[in-house]
């Protein structure tokens, strides 16, 4: 079991909780045995599993698909639906949960087709059991979209308005809008989740996806009966659109006050560290629980506690959203900065993944001899070196090519006062 | 005490467990798939390994293994029997990093196991048939690979061998625990399904078959015959009952059906120091011998067997002795002892002392090399023990070519003689379009 930790201690849009690490709304936070396990594990909270109106759904066989790199997995989908249980089960489970663990965190995520009624009198029902807030799921994009629900309404700005409205008509407890990646620009729906009054936006819900085609069965996976829809998709492979998305909210003048839930293959401490920095308040995680275990928030508490206090950040607050000051548009970036790509030449070993990057697919600036004695020698010609650093993430040996500044004298210029940008003339 | 027969087939068995489809995808991850890469030029027949490695990795396990055989069509033997930490596996950069080196051999087994026990349909299809045809003298590594080219190109080839199987050393001249069962036979039947090789048997040169009369038979012909004469220590008493040949002590151990009815002695001693001194060696203790010495008359840094080899030996209990020559074989009709000078190296050269000691034994083993048998060859030139041979493996005789151990190309090794069976097969092509 994971030990806490003070300097994780944390508010997430009025809710205390001992970590900022919550299960999201998923399989792992679908039964009382699950959710008690997790909060022996350490986790500060979890987001319920989806809750509907009976009847409750009936799920397929198989669920889960997978996309590998070589070994491991990077991403995987799903197209389960929501909770599959019928909903006095899950309520009276959560007032059970509730009771044996008061310093944990309990949101009930819910989901109903657009009426007011449906959603108002779900709302109520979830509210009374106690949780500490409710979290709108308006991402779905499988299944549940073809009903009407999830993805379906998150993808259209006004209903995303009108249902969070909705129930923050009739309950007095925090609630979060879970935002659908699937979308032209997050913006609209977090703009419209703001109007609607939520008190946090949780984001991303999956991404649309089929992670691989079995070339036996000619059919995208999972299969189920010789068929195949697509999913959700999720796992650190979706982490850089999620931080993205992350950002783009908090660099916008109309929702940067936002109260943010991050979610999208958080994994590592690492990964949380780099959410909060973008402004996150807090953080939702499933994938990575799903392949190996509730165990890994040992690791996220350990590691983002001792970073926080080897960079002296005595709360969560004093590094949230430092990196959005960073986060500018393209044309706000020094077009003069110039960087040119340098090869240590004691570490490396020679193996030329540097030069062949260079030179079929970028400036055929790494030059490659081989001595009499066979000593291969790679060699960056600065003039031909745009700095653009493909070689170095190539490289597999750590910091043996360094992306090392020129002096070239010349100060900043970005796009807009550049004299080639042709609303200058 | 003696050794059962179960603790004698266990000593035996494969050295190096082949690797299963999961080891197989984790160790092909390891490879950085470098440019250019090192491990290529150190394969004496230039497999593309990364890109069989990277086939694997991507599932491809048949691509991987026409990748090999396309450049060594004796890849699966190569796999077992080379020594990789002096080839390919010595040149991979990860060494560089301290890391250790991608497993090329089990990978390239792993490839090639794949393809000849899985597939059914051959990977190569022979070229329209040229009508002219070669015959091959010796079917061991180099005979195989050059008629394996050779017939792929469309040409017809009987090869003749002196022995009763194919296969030379792969067959004849292994430890057991490099390769098991009966591989070197089911490569020999994976070459020849190509069509247009025939193999006959028990045909000996200068016995049943003379160079002269291939040559007035045949368009042109290959020699690949090896090296099948032996040193003698030049001691008297060498004809001692227990005094053997160590070649013919691993053919004899290679051949054998039961290894519990094979003659080892109790005290051997094993005089040379190359690889195939070590395989007799351990061989002998693996057979149940109580004590095994390897003596050799320099040091271990002269030794020509690798350091794997040295190690192998060194787990397996060898007492190894160097800086000893031997001077006298003791014995009646029996070796009971060899007796050793400790030798010194003065003024460069390699000179005995007057310090002796003995060592009691029942059977000795020479394994001080072996040497070309140039009895039947009598036309050919050859230089320091060796067939010449221009740079298209021509002999001094127009129209017969050679290759393997028989020539001077690289070290004598599996892999370099099937490199020298296809350059040669390349170059006779050649030859009869006109253009050698």
């Amino acid at each position: 079991m994971a030990i806490q930790k003070n300097n994780l201690k944390c508010n997430i849009a009025g809710i205390e909780s001992i970590n900022p690490f919550w299960l999201a709304s998923a399989p792992p936070t679908d039964k009382y045995i699950n959710v008690v396990r997790a909060f022996q594990a350490g986790w500060g909270g979890v987001v319920w599993k989806t809750l509907g109106e009976d009847p409750a759904v009936v799920n397929v066989s198989s669920r889960y698909g997978i996309h590998k790199n070589r070994n491991h997995i990077v991403g995987m989908n799903n197209i389960e639906l929501i909770s599959d249980r019928p909903l006095q089960t899950n309520l009276d489970e959560i007032i059970r949960v509730r009771k044996e663990w008061p310093n944990r965190v309990i949101i009930g995520s819910m989901m109903a087709v657009i009426e007011e009624r449906a959603w108002k009198e779900l709302a109520i029902k979830i509210a009374a059991t106690g949780v500490q807030g409710l979290e709108l799921n308006l991402g779905c994009p499988h299944g549940m979209c073809e009903r009407g629900m999830g993805s379906a309404i998150g993808q259209v700005p006004e209903m995303v308005e009108k249902v969070t409205r909705w129930v923050k008509d009739v309950v007095d407890i925090p609630v979060f809008t879970k935002l659908t990646p699937n979308i032209t620009n997050i913006l609209w729906s977090a703009e419209a989740a703001q109007k609607g009054g939520c008190d946090a936006v949780a984001l991303i819900n999956t991404v649309n996806s089929i992670t691989s085609v079995d070339l036996d069965k000619m059919a995208p996976t999972p299969t189920v009966d010789g068929k195949g829809t697509h999913g959700g998709y999720c796992g650190t492979a979706v982490k850089p659109i999620a931080l993205n998305m992350v950002a783009e909210i908090k660099r916008n003048t109309d929702t940067k006050d936002l109260k943010i839930s991050a979610i999208g293959g958080i994994e590592t401490w690492k990964d949380a560290a780099e959410f909060i920095a973008l402004g996150a308040h807090g953080l939702q995680v499933c994938t990575a629980a799903m392949l190996y275990g509730f165990r890994i928030i040992d690791d996220m508490i350990a590691g983002l506690s001792a970073w926080m206090d080897e960079k002296g950040y005595k709360s969560l607050d004093d590094f949230r959203g430092l990196a959005i000051a960073n986060t500018v548009d393209w044309n706000d970036l020094n077009m003069n900065f110039d960087s040119k790509a340098k090869i240590d030449q004691d570490s490396c070993i020679e193996c030329g993944r540097c030069h062949i990057a260079c030179e079929d697919t970028s400036h055929q600036a790494i030059t490659f001899d081989v001595s009499a004695d066979g000593k291969r020698t790679f060699t960056v010609i600065d003039d031909e070196c745009v700095g653009c650093n493909l070689c170095q993430h190539v490289c597999p040996v750590p910091a043996c090519i360094e992306m090392v500044e020129v002096d070239n004298g010349l100060g900043y210029m970005n796009w807009s006062n550049n004299p080639l940008n042709p609303m200058n003339k | 005490m003696a050794l059962s027969k179960n603790e004698i087939e266990g000593n035996f068995k494969d050295l190096h467990k082949p690797l299963n489809p999961q080891q197989a995808l984790e160790e092909s991850d390891r490879c950085l798939y470098c440019y250019d890469a090192p491990c290529i030029q150190a394969c004496p027949t230039s497999i593309d390994i990364p890109t069989f490695i990277h086939q694997i990795r991507s599932d491809n396990s048949k691509g991987a293994a026409l990748t090999i055989l396309a450049e060594n069509i004796m890849g699966g033997s190569c796999a077992r029997v080379c020594p990789t930490e002096v080839l390919c596996q010595e040149a991979c950069v990860l060494n560089t990093s301290h890391q250790q080196a991608v497993e090329i051999g089990l990978l390239q087994r792993h490839a090639v196991d794949e393809l000849m026990e899985k597939s059914s349909q051959y990977p190569f299809q022979r070229a329209e048939s040229t009508g002219k045809t070669i015959a091959i003298i010796g079917a061991g590594p180099a005979g195989l690979s050059c008629a394996h080219r050779l017939a792929l190109l469309g040409h017809d080839v009987t090869i003749y061998e002196a022995k009763d199987k194919a296969g030379g050393l792969n067959e004849y001249g292994l430890a057991q625990y490099k390769m098991t069962d009966d591989y070197a036979q089911r490569e020999v039947d994976f070459i020849k399904k190509i069509g247009g090789i025939s193999i006959k048997n028990n045909q000996k040169l200068g016995v049943s078959i003379s160079l002269e009369a291939l040559k007035e038979s045949y368009d042109a012909v290959f020699i690949g015959i090896g090296l099948t004469s032996t040193y003698s220590l030049g001691l008297e008493n060498e004809q001692l009952l227990g005094v053997e040949d160590a070649v013919d002590f691993i053919e004899r151990i290679r051949q054998s059906q039961d290894k519990s009815k094979l003659k080892v002695g109790k005290n051997v001693v094993v005089i040379g120091a190359g690889n195939t001194a070590i395989d007799a060696a351990v061989q002998a203790k693996k057979l149940g011998a109580k004590n095994v010495s390897l003596v050799y008359r320099r040091g271990q840094e002269h030794m020509s067997a690798t350091q794997y080899e040295i190690n192998l030996a060194k787990s397996n209990d060898i007492i190894i002795k160097t800086w000893s020559a031997p001077i006298k074989i003791k014995g009646k009709k029996k070796v009971k002892a060899v007796k050793f000078a400790q030798t010194k190296i003065k003024d460069k050269t390699l000179q005995m002392t007057n310090k002796s000691y003995q060592i009691k034994t029942d059977h000795l083993l020479k394994a001080i090399g072996q040497k070309l048998d140039n009895s039947s060859l009598a036309t050919l030139k050859t230089d320091k023990g060796k067939i010449t041979v221009d740079e298209n493996y021509q002999t001094s005789s127009a129209g017969v070519f050679a290759g393997g151990d028989a020539i001077q190309s690289g070290e004598d090794l599996t892999v370099q003689a099937v490199e020298d069976g296809k350059q040669a097969a390349i170059a006779i092509d050649k030859y009869l379009n006109g253009e050698g």
